[in-house]
């Protein structure tokens, strides 16, 4: 391996990464507010929304990423849309997120049982009191994992936004490789810059589940053990 | 006479269905405590959901404190509170602390002063012997002291009457006697009670009457001596004689 090709081209790859980072942040964020706001919407059976929202979430989930960008960057422009490369890898992954993180949400709120709700009612509680105070921090808990998990899935699917001109990761290895056939090095540093990436990401996701999840509700031996 | 609720007439049917409770009137007293027995499926517990308006009834009305009270009245929360209840799977919160599963409701329904209501919610799990479980979790307790913090739960909204539907029926024999316990001294310092229960030798001693339902209907209503000791109806009879065992024949 070429020690000295690698330390020339790093800060090509940081710049790459923060670049990545970014995206996957924006792109992150987004899909969460939208599995929030379509899952919360099929929880409470709104109608015509919860239709839509289940649309949304066939098509999000049941189309490959690349598509949806090959969509965004190439599809819209002839329809007189035009998105930099950027808003498309955000929204594209905001799009893909969004049914991701809607049907984890989901499984957490369908996880809190009926009763639950019955005996808010029978404190006095109203419909919306129960939802905010019992209901949605019970959901949010059991979901936890979840979030963490499509977290990571998300971020390593940026990787295909070299397709539409974004020069992610993925986009400098593959330029690196074509000028240079320095195929080792190139992949070398590529893999490295997702596991630098990741592994924190894991980390932490995998302390706050252990946080949300035993601490919080009180079987301290789990946390120790 | 110091009625507290009355049910005048109630039809409750799950759709299409046989009605699952026909024409039921009833009536409870300030102080007065009620045990509603009856086989599996009589209707009791969806009667007590119905005293409770979380089930919608067919026909009747639901009178408390002189007030006809129904799902679709716009204070239908304001009546909620003045009806406690309590579940046979508990039903405490389980993200919150004990002291937080009691204070939820005074706190955010009842707007009161969180350390006064917090005052009051300890002196109550004093009572209940559970002062030292305050900021333990649902799930750190027996199902016998997660029941009577469900109790306590029901009791600092100060209702003016309290539903107890089958609350030992998921307990282990030794934590019946705990909760039972609990449920004989409200009793005794004049809570009015609806009751529905499996246990006979608890419903005895606690029950000023004894209301015993069988498919929907109300069979035979008696004072808890009388029931117990000469019950009218053939059913009953058979219904009491199931809880005596040396009379199976092998």
């Amino acid at each position: 391996m070429d020690l000295e090709f690698m330390r020339t081209h790093l800060p090509l790859y940081t710049e790459a990464a923060w670049l990545t980072l970014r995206i996957a942040a924006m792109g992150i964020l987004l899909a969460f507010l939208i599995g929030l706001v379509t899952s919360i919407t099929k929880y409470l059976k709104i109608p015509v929304l919860t239709q839509i929202a289940n649309v949304y979430i066939e098509l999000s989930r049941n189309t490959p990423l690349l598509i949806q960008l090959f969509f965004l960057y190439f599809g819209l422009p002839k329809l007189g849309v035009v998105l930099s490369s950027e808003s498309c890898g955000i929204i594209g992954l905001a799009f893909l997120g969004g049914s991701y993180m809607s049907e984890a949400f989901r499984s957490g709120l369908d996880n809190v049982a009926q009763i639950q709700t019955q005996s808010g009612l029978s404190l006095g509680f109203t419909n919306s009191q129960i939802f905010r105070h019992i209901i949605l921090p019970q959901a949010v808990s059991t979901s936890v994992p979840l979030f963490c998990a499509n977290v990571i899935f998300l971020i390593k699917e940026t990787s295909v936004f070299s397709a539409v001109a974004l020069a992610d990761l993925m986009f400098v290895a593959k330029d690196l490789i074509g000028i240079y056939y320095k195929t080792d090095e190139a992949l070398f540093m590529l893999v490295s810059a997702y596991l630098v990436i990741l592994l924190p990401i894991s980390v932490i996701a995998s302390f706050i589940e252990r946080r949300v999840r035993y601490a919080g509700f009180g079987d301290t031996s789990a946390v120790s053990g | 006479m110091n009625e507290v609720l009355q049910v005048k007439h109630l039809t409750k049917s799950y759709e299409k269905d046989e009605p699952v409770l026909k024409d039921i009137n009833f009536n409870l007293q300030k102080g007065e405590v009620v045990v509603i027995v009856g086989p599996s499926g009589c209707g009791k517990s969806t009667f007590l959901r119905c005293l409770n308006l979380l089930e919608p009834i067919d026909e009747g009305s639901i009178v408390l404190g002189g007030e006809t009270i129904g799902r679709k009245d716009k204070n239908v929360h304001q009546h909620r509170q003045k009806i406690g209840m309590v579940f046979q799977s508990y039903e405490l919160f389980p993200h919150l602390s004990i002291i937080n599963n009691i204070l939820l409701a005074p706190v955010k329904v009842q707007k009161r002063d969180r350390k006064e209501a917090e005052r009051e919610a300890l002196a109550l799990l004093e009572r209940v012997g559970l002062s030292d479980k305050k900021d333990a979790f649902p799930r750190q307790l027996s199902g016998g002291q997660k029941q009577r913090v469900a109790i306590v739960r029901a009791l600092i909204m100060n209702p003016e009457v309290l539903l107890l539907d089958e609350i030992t029926a998921a307990l282990d024999p030794e934590m019946v006697r705990e909760v039972l316990q609990v449920v004989l001294k409200l009793a005794q310092e004049g809570m009015t009670m609806a009751i529905v229960t499996h246990e006979m030798e608890f419903a005895k001693a606690v029950a000023d009457r004894v209301m015993f339902m069988d498919q929907g209907v109300i069979v035979e209503e008696n004072t808890a001596k009388e029931f117990f000791a000469y019950p009218k109806t053939e059913r009953a009879k058979q219904f009491l004689n199931t809880f005596h065992y040396e009379a199976l024949e092998i």
